[in-house]
């Protein structure tokens, strides 16, 4: 012991007696990288949060407003002189007018309303009607088929205002930027601040935003995201039909059963590439096989769900397989060692230890295939307006529609800046749903995680 | 029929239960087991000692296939368990797995529930016809284990809940609950305290009424404790196979006096 002591000092590697109450400099440099490292650490999430915060600011703030919308509330007397002039009562008779002929009852029916108010104006008659949607008279209009015996009586309707009176009740329209508007003119405004003084102009919840169907570039006020809803839930419900049980397949198979080859790592590597292929190289495949060569039809959910299908399902392979990797290998030992067969010991205990995993990947693909817009361009899925609600499950599946990241593409693309606000409404409700879906996510990993 | 019986009666009174033949194992060029012969005698345990990376492990697996689960793994000779060839291209592991039952190292029961856990063997085999014959198989094979009177009133809580020791006797049930013939142990008490060990191994001693036991074991002091029977490995080698007292106290060959006595391993 001695010996090795005289050594040391005498080689000059001895360490000088220190004080442990004392920081040495090593040390100091060593807690200030610390410290400067979980500061970086602090910094990065701070500028995360900030921009999260931000993103979350804009799309609320920009977004709520398209939730709500202006209405007009005004007695129409529907003319039995203009409806229906020989008072038959039938329908075919009073359909025989057209959305054109209710204007003058719509202009009369303003007039009135403005004359009981006692609110004057110097605007033209006929000009009044610019405050109102231009899908009014077509509402009206409905409303009268619907129920014939309204012809010649004097109801109360509420009739959505044009997007111009909208923009000014949410502070996106006003007098100056009218200036040079054909649409409407400062003296319309007018009008509205004093039917909205009278109670007749108001802006409230708009539940046709949600449920409704889109419409011209004319009617912004009218455009709802309900179609393209139910075309997003077609093609969800494609890609989960397909891309679970093929994407759970080829990972149990590759993963288990696949002899160890140059096959099977070229197969491998293609996953993995596939994965990082950019959505609209799936976009022009789908275009070229499904629709070119299977002609099925154009701008369907179900070649948008086969095009998705085609997208998550590298997502769903790796992740599945990921989580199949997981699994101990103990628990394979075990099985196999009570002598079940290899399949027994896949699906009786290693497929439901790997169930969470593979629900989370697959969950988060969907989410992914939920809101991919670029594939979606390249078969028609956007560019027309999706107006219709499908009759059918078949239709639903066939009939062509939009679906909601499109449909927000196809907003923000319009000029008008309501179809702008739209966009960012349309956002929170796509939003929304992908929390809700990663929310399903993590409640299922929990309620099948189980301990080994 | 006739014929079977008699090989069968003429086993009984040899007593011989597995006999390997000339057994090599290569993993990839890796020859990891060379030239083993040896035959293991029924209703007897026989202990597999040596220094880590000797094959003992690796011969263990030969036994019932479990090597069959490894792609670069090879295995030439013969190897019979009541003379029929466990190698002959019509056995299937699957069968010949449930005549040879195995217990790992680590207890790794099933994230089930404990009676799940022992009843899994017989229902895939299709030994119980109702459910209150599945219940009796799984009380019996509890009993075997030794772990029933600690298990009787929580069958339905997970198996992963019990202790290491508990774990290790609840697997020792699931391998005894499909009725094998030959029960294959890999280190089973390496993850285990003392007490649990102890325990163990009084149940070893126990099972070696019925089955025949083939234990691998790091530790001298436990085969000397449970077995009949002791083979030395080294380096892929078995060097010598004999009575457990004689191993230990008389052996012939010097590399097993030199582990014996700590010199190497």
């Amino acid at each position: 012991m001695t010996d090795a002591s005289a050594d040391r000092s005498a080689d000059g590697h001895s360490r000088a007696k220190t004080s442990l109450l004392q920081l040495d400099v090593r040390t100091k440099k060593r807690n200030a990288a610390e410290a400067r490292f979980k500061a970086y650490g602090v910094v990065a999430i701070a500028i995360g949060l900030f921009f999260l915060i931000a993103l979350l600011t804009a799309i609320v703030s920009n977004g709520t407003r398209a939730f709500t919308q202006t209405f007009v509330t005004m007695d129409v007397t529907l003319d039995a002189q203009k409806l229906d002039p020989d008072g038959t009562g039938d329908p075919e008779v009073i359909s025989k007018t057209t959305t054109f002929g209710y204007g003058g009852i719509i202009d009369a029916a303003l007039e009135q309303t403005l004359a009981a108010r006692g609110i004057t104006t110097e605007i033209a008659v006929g000009d009044l009607d610019q405050m109102l949607s231009s899908g009014a008279a077509a509402e009206i209009r409905r409303a009268v088929l619907d129920d014939t015996s309204l012809v010649g009586q004097t109801v109360t309707f509420e009739v959505l205002a044009s997007s111009r009176v909208d923009g000014y009740l949410k502070g996106r329209v006003t007098r100056e930027s009218l200036a040079r508007d054909r649409n409407l003119s400062p003296e319309h405004l007018d009008v509205v601040d004093a039917l909205q003084e009278a109670g007749l102009v108001e802006r409230r919840f708009n539940w046709a935003f949600i449920t409704g169907s889109d419409a011209s570039e004319s009617r912004p006020e009218q455009a709802g995201i309900g179609v393209s809803m139910i075309g997003s839930f077609f093609m969800m419900l494609v890609v989960l039909v397909l891309s679970l049980p093929i994407g759970v397949a080829t990972s149990i198979y590759l993963e288990e059963f696949a002899p160890q080859n140059r096959i099977t790592d070229f197969i491998e590597v293609n996953i993995s590439n596939l994965a990082a292929v950019p959505s609209i190289v799936f976009g022009i495949l789908g275009l070229a096989i499904f629709i070119q060569v299977a002609h099925l039809p154009q701008s369907a959910p179900l070649v948008g769900g086969l095009v998705l299908t085609l997208m998550t399902l590298p997502t769903i392979i790796i992740s599945t397989r990921a989580s199949l990797k997981s699994v101990p290998p103990s628990i394979r030992d075990a099985a196999l060692g009570v002598g079940a067969s290899k399949m027994q010991s896949i699906f009786h205990h290693v497929l439901p230890l790997a169930m969470p995993g593979i629900l989370t990947g697959t969950i988060l693909g969907l989410a992914q295939a939920l809101g991919e817009t670029a594939p979606l361009l390249l078969i028609g899925m956007v560019g027309f307006i999706a107006s219709n609600y499908p009759d059918g499950i078949a239709e639903g599946f066939l009939s062509p529609n939009s679906a909601m990241p499109a449909q927000i593409y196809e907003w923000a693309k319009r000029a008008d800046p309501a179809y702008y606000e739209r966009a960012w409404g349309g956002i929170i409700i796509l939003l929304l749903f992908l929390m809700t879906m990663n929310i399903i996510a993590i409640l299922l990993r929990r309620r099948f995680e189980r301990r080994w | 029929m006739n014929d079977m019986r008699l090989i069968e009666r003429a086993v009984d009174m040899n007593d011989i239960k597995i006999s390997a033949r000339n057994v090599q194992v290569y993993y990839g060029d890796t020859h990891a087991i060379k030239d083993v012969d040896v035959d293991i005698a029924d209703k007897t345990v026989t202990a597999f000692i040596g220094p880590s990376g000797c094959g003992k492990s690796t011969f263990l697996r030969t036994l019932n296939r479990m090597n069959d689960t490894i792609a670069s793994c090879r295995v030439e000779g013969k190897i019979l368990i009541d003379q029929e060839d466990i190698y002959d291209p019509r056995v299937d592991p699957v069968q010949l797995r449930a005549k040879v039952g195995m217990v790992f190292q680590k207890p790794n029961p099933f994230p089930k529930s404990i009676y799940d856990n022992v009843a899994y063997g017989p229902k895939i085999h299709g030994l119980a016809r109702s459910k209150a014959d599945l219940d009796e198989i799984v009380e019996k094979a509890l009993r075997r284990g030794a772990i029933w009177d600690e298990v009787k009133d929580r069958l339905q809580s997970p198996g992963t809940g019990l202790s290491g020791g508990q774990q290790q006797r609840l697997c020792i049930a699931r391998a005894v609950a499909t009725e094998p013939e030959v029960l294959l142990m890999d280190e089973p008490c390496s993850a285990l305290d003392p007490i649990a060990t102890a325990q163990v191994e009084e149940l070893i001693d126990e099972l070696r009424q019925s089955y025949s036991v083939v234990i691998v074991t790091h530790s001298m002091q436990q085969a000397a404790r449970v077995s009949q029977k002791t083979a030395f490995f080294h380096l892929g080698n078995m060097v010598e196979y004999d009575e457990t007292g004689k191993i230990f106290t008389n052996p012939e060959d010097p590399r097993t006096e030199s582990y014996i006595s700590g010199r190497i391993g």
